[in-house]
């Protein structure tokens, strides 16, 4: 049989990957990848091991926090970070609200949209000139037209209608003082590719990804978990009066700021079962289990436009 | 899908849709990804919700790829936007480019990278001048195989007769584009005949299905003996005082844009002209004894060689001219038309130099396929043209390689990326 590829699928994406994370190296002045401890930043982290290792990453990571996180998954961030020996910026939304620059609509409302708030004074901060993210095109619609590299202008926003032309791999990284680019090396996975890759490559998970029981509500139709402790302590979620409370077996597909990131029933407790899962569910990966992206049809474009990832 | 390991692992193909909105293509894009499971349970609720609103009968699969809010209230595509799905042997990009004429520039991104092209043409309609537009343009972009979907056989009883008229028009005209592979198939993207399933109305062809051609088509790279092309993008020297034997490396990292290189191999580093030979080749510092064709590596030469971001390294046998003036097919891409006064940035491979034009040899009517004079460039516009260079680029020919021989245009007053060449 005639070969019909250089590479299998995986080592094509890991390599398209490695390219685009030194490309922005070799481009940016100054760049930062956003490390949140979920599933495809941690695949983000083995790229970048395999592209400049045995040196040090050529930028520093850092996170968004909510104050709203899972525990465990906070602590794997930290954890991981540290057998890396890279450094691990956190810039938090709660320090947003206490400059005024974030304010709540009301108490209870979700944290997740307010991270882009955080994320442009963090890159004020520090001068950033590229933040490189793990958003994938399959995540949603108004992802799978996203460039490669997203420029942004000077106050974060994106403009669907007016993005550069990005041909064969040249990818073009300039930018003015004020202006950054969002460089995002895994656009071309799924979410199957990410599971694969994860399995290949042995990556360790938090743990909230396999299955797990706890205490959740049924609202509106999804799985919610309530009384989540917090790490500053407290609880997210708290439950409603009156509302019933089950034990229930549950794993997350994504996971995010928990006022908006759901579960889904599962008895999946490796790897190997969340691939096989992936391959037989009937479900989308944020149609499941992101509460934020219900809201209107367009919701993730209007975060984009405002400087969300 | 499988995670079994004993699979035949067939990398993975990316491929471009042209068509308009009328041929049925984003029906075609939907069926492929319901056809092939893509489509999740959710997904094809919400769409089912959106046709019953909009007084439909059957369920839009068109809707699947629309993405954008402008969009959606103009009701057209206006960019390129990428499709993915998996065969369990294969994994698939789409690159899905809309038809209008004003939209060149967005099929020239979306066929920048593809192997495959799906040219569609509507039975009832025949050969229009876009067709033979998106098949010259695919032509230029060096696309090495070209599928001429007829969609719509619902529409014209699956008539034979209908298929083999079309098929015989477009080799007349297709003769002349240099495409070495056309195939055809007959479609309906509607009904799904032919596409992943055969059905039961297209019996008189005995061709492979759409999804059974998507199989067998060779990815790129697999089909000709390349020469090496390494365009340097980094250089790694780790200085880590706590590890001596790091002292000393310096590692040269980048993506083979071509061809294969082994530890031992003889090689020359450009600009200098310098030659070493590979003492080690390494992913994530393990090392491999060999790199091929696409594959991110970093590269640790035998002798020390003064490296940096930019610089090319190939074998020692199969040096490529150093240019300083280049022919090239342009598309220019921005709405301020090319000003022959200005100096411009032209970026190729992980290399750039300020460029001016030299000449303007003629303009390509991408309708009439006919060579026009031209004293300016607006966009959409495809055009032979000379660039004059302030640095040396290391070029193949894009038809040779399209790594190598590809670049792109910015204006670095405002950073944009305004314009694509193919080297000649």
């Amino acid at each position: 049989m005639t070969q019909r590829s250089t590479l299998s699928h995986l080592d094509w994406l890991e390599a398209e990957a490695i390219h685009i994370m030194r490309e922005v190296a070799g481009q940016c002045s100054n760049p930062v990848l956003l490390f949140s401890g979920g599933k495809d930043s941690i695949c983000m982290l083995r790229l970048a091991e395999k592209a400049f290792r045995p040196g040090k990453f050529p930028f520093p990571l850092m996170h968004i926090d909510t104050g709203h996180n899972y525990k465990e998954v906070v602590a794997f961030r930290d954890k991981r970070a540290a057998e890396l020996g890279e450094r691990l910026i956190v810039r938090s939304v709660e320090d947003s609200m206490k400059r005024g620059t974030v304010v709540l609509k009301h108490e209870g409302e979700s944290r997740n949209k307010h991270q882009s708030v955080t994320l442009l004074e963090a890159i004020e901060e520090f001068g950033f000139d590229a933040c490189i993210g793990g958003a994938r095109r399959d995540e949603e619609k108004a992802r799978a037209k996203e460039r490669i590299f997203s420029f942004r202008d000077e106050f974060g926003q994106w403009d669907p209608k007016n993005q550069r032309p990005e041909l064969w791999s040249l990818y073009n990284a300039r930018s003015h003082k004020g202006e950054n680019i969002r460089a995002f090396p895994i656009s071309n996975w799924t979410e199957m590719d990410v599971w694969q890759y994860i399995e290949r490559e042995g990556l360790e998970l938090p743990s909230i990804y396999f299955a797990h029981t706890r205490p959740v509500a049924m609202r509106q139709g999804a799985i919610v978990p309530v009384n989540v402790p917090l790490v500053g302590g407290g609880v997210a979620n708290p439950s409603k009066p009156g509302e019933e409370i089950i034990d229930l077996q549950v794993r997350f597909r994504t996971v995010g700021d928990i006022s908006c990131t759901a579960p889904v029933e599962s008895d999946a407790d490796d790897v190997s079962k969340i691939v096989f899962e992936t391959a037989t569910t009937t479900i989308t990966e944020r149609g499941a289990t992101r509460l934020d992206d219900q809201t209107s049809d367009a919701s993730m474009e209007q975060r984009k436009k405002e400087g969300y990832f | 899908m499988s995670t079994n390991e004993n699979y035949e692992d067939h990398g993975l193909l990316r491929f471009l849709t042209c068509g308009s909105v009328d041929d049925g293509k984003s029906t075609l894009i939907g069926r492929l990804l319901f056809d092939t499971k893509t489509i999740l349970a959710d997904t094809l609720s919400a769409i089912t919700k959106t046709s019953e609103k909009r007084g439909m009968g059957a369920v839009d699969l068109s809707l699947l790829t629309d993405g954008l809010q402008a969009e959606r209230e103009q009701g057209i595509t206006i960019d390129v936007a990428y499709r993915y799905f998996s065969t369990g042997t294969r994994k698939y990009i789409i690159a899905d480019a809309p038809g209008h004429e004003q939209y060149t520039r967005n099929m020239v991104t979306a066929a920048s990278t593809a192997n495959l092209a799906i040219i569609l043409i509507d039975a009832r309609k025949g050969i229009l001048t876009q067709t033979r537009r998106h098949s010259k343009l695919a032509s230029l972009v060096g696309i090495p195989h070209l599928l001429v979907a007829i969609n719509k056989m619902d529409l014209v009883d699956y008539s034979q007769a209908t298929y083999e008229k079309i098929k015989a028009d477009y080799l007349e005209f297709a003769g002349k584009l240099g495409i070495e592979d056309v195939r055809f198939i007959p479609l309906s993207a509607l009904n799904g005949d032919m596409i992943v399933d055969r059905g039961d109305s297209l019996n008189w062809y005995d061709g492979p299905t759409l999804l059974e051609i998507l199989e067998e088509t060779p990815g790129a790279h697999t089909e000709h003996t390349e020469k090496f092309r390494f365009p340097v993008q980094y250089v790694c020297r780790p200085q880590d005082s706590a590890n001596p034997d790091l002292h000393d490396y310096r590692g040269f990292m980048g993506r083979v844009e071509a061809g294969s290189l082994k530890v031992g191999d003889a090689v020359t580093v450009l600009p200098s002209g310098l030659s070493s030979t590979v003492k080690a080749i390494q992913i994530g510092g393990v090392n491999i004894p060999e790199a091929v064709t696409e594959q991110s590596v970093t590269i640790l030469l035998a002798d020390e060689i003064d490296t940096s971001r930019g610089d090319m390294i190939v074998k020692s046998s199969e040096v490529p001219a150093a240019v300083k003036q280049i022919e090239a097919t342009v598309c220019w891409m921005a709405e301020a038309p090319m000003d022959r006064a200005r100096t411009y940035l032209i970026r190729h491979t992980t290399r750039d130099s300020k460029a001016k034009l030299a000449a303007i040899d003629h303009r390509l009517d991408v309708n009439t396929l006919e060579k026009v004079p031209a004293e300016k460039l607006a966009m959409n516009d495809i055009a032979q043209v000379t660039f004059k260079l302030a640095q040396p680029l290391f070029a193949d020919p894009y038809l040779e390689n399209r790594g190598t021989g590809a670049f792109i245009i910015i204006d670095e007053s405002n950073n944009n990326t305004v314009g694509a060449g193919m080297i000649l």
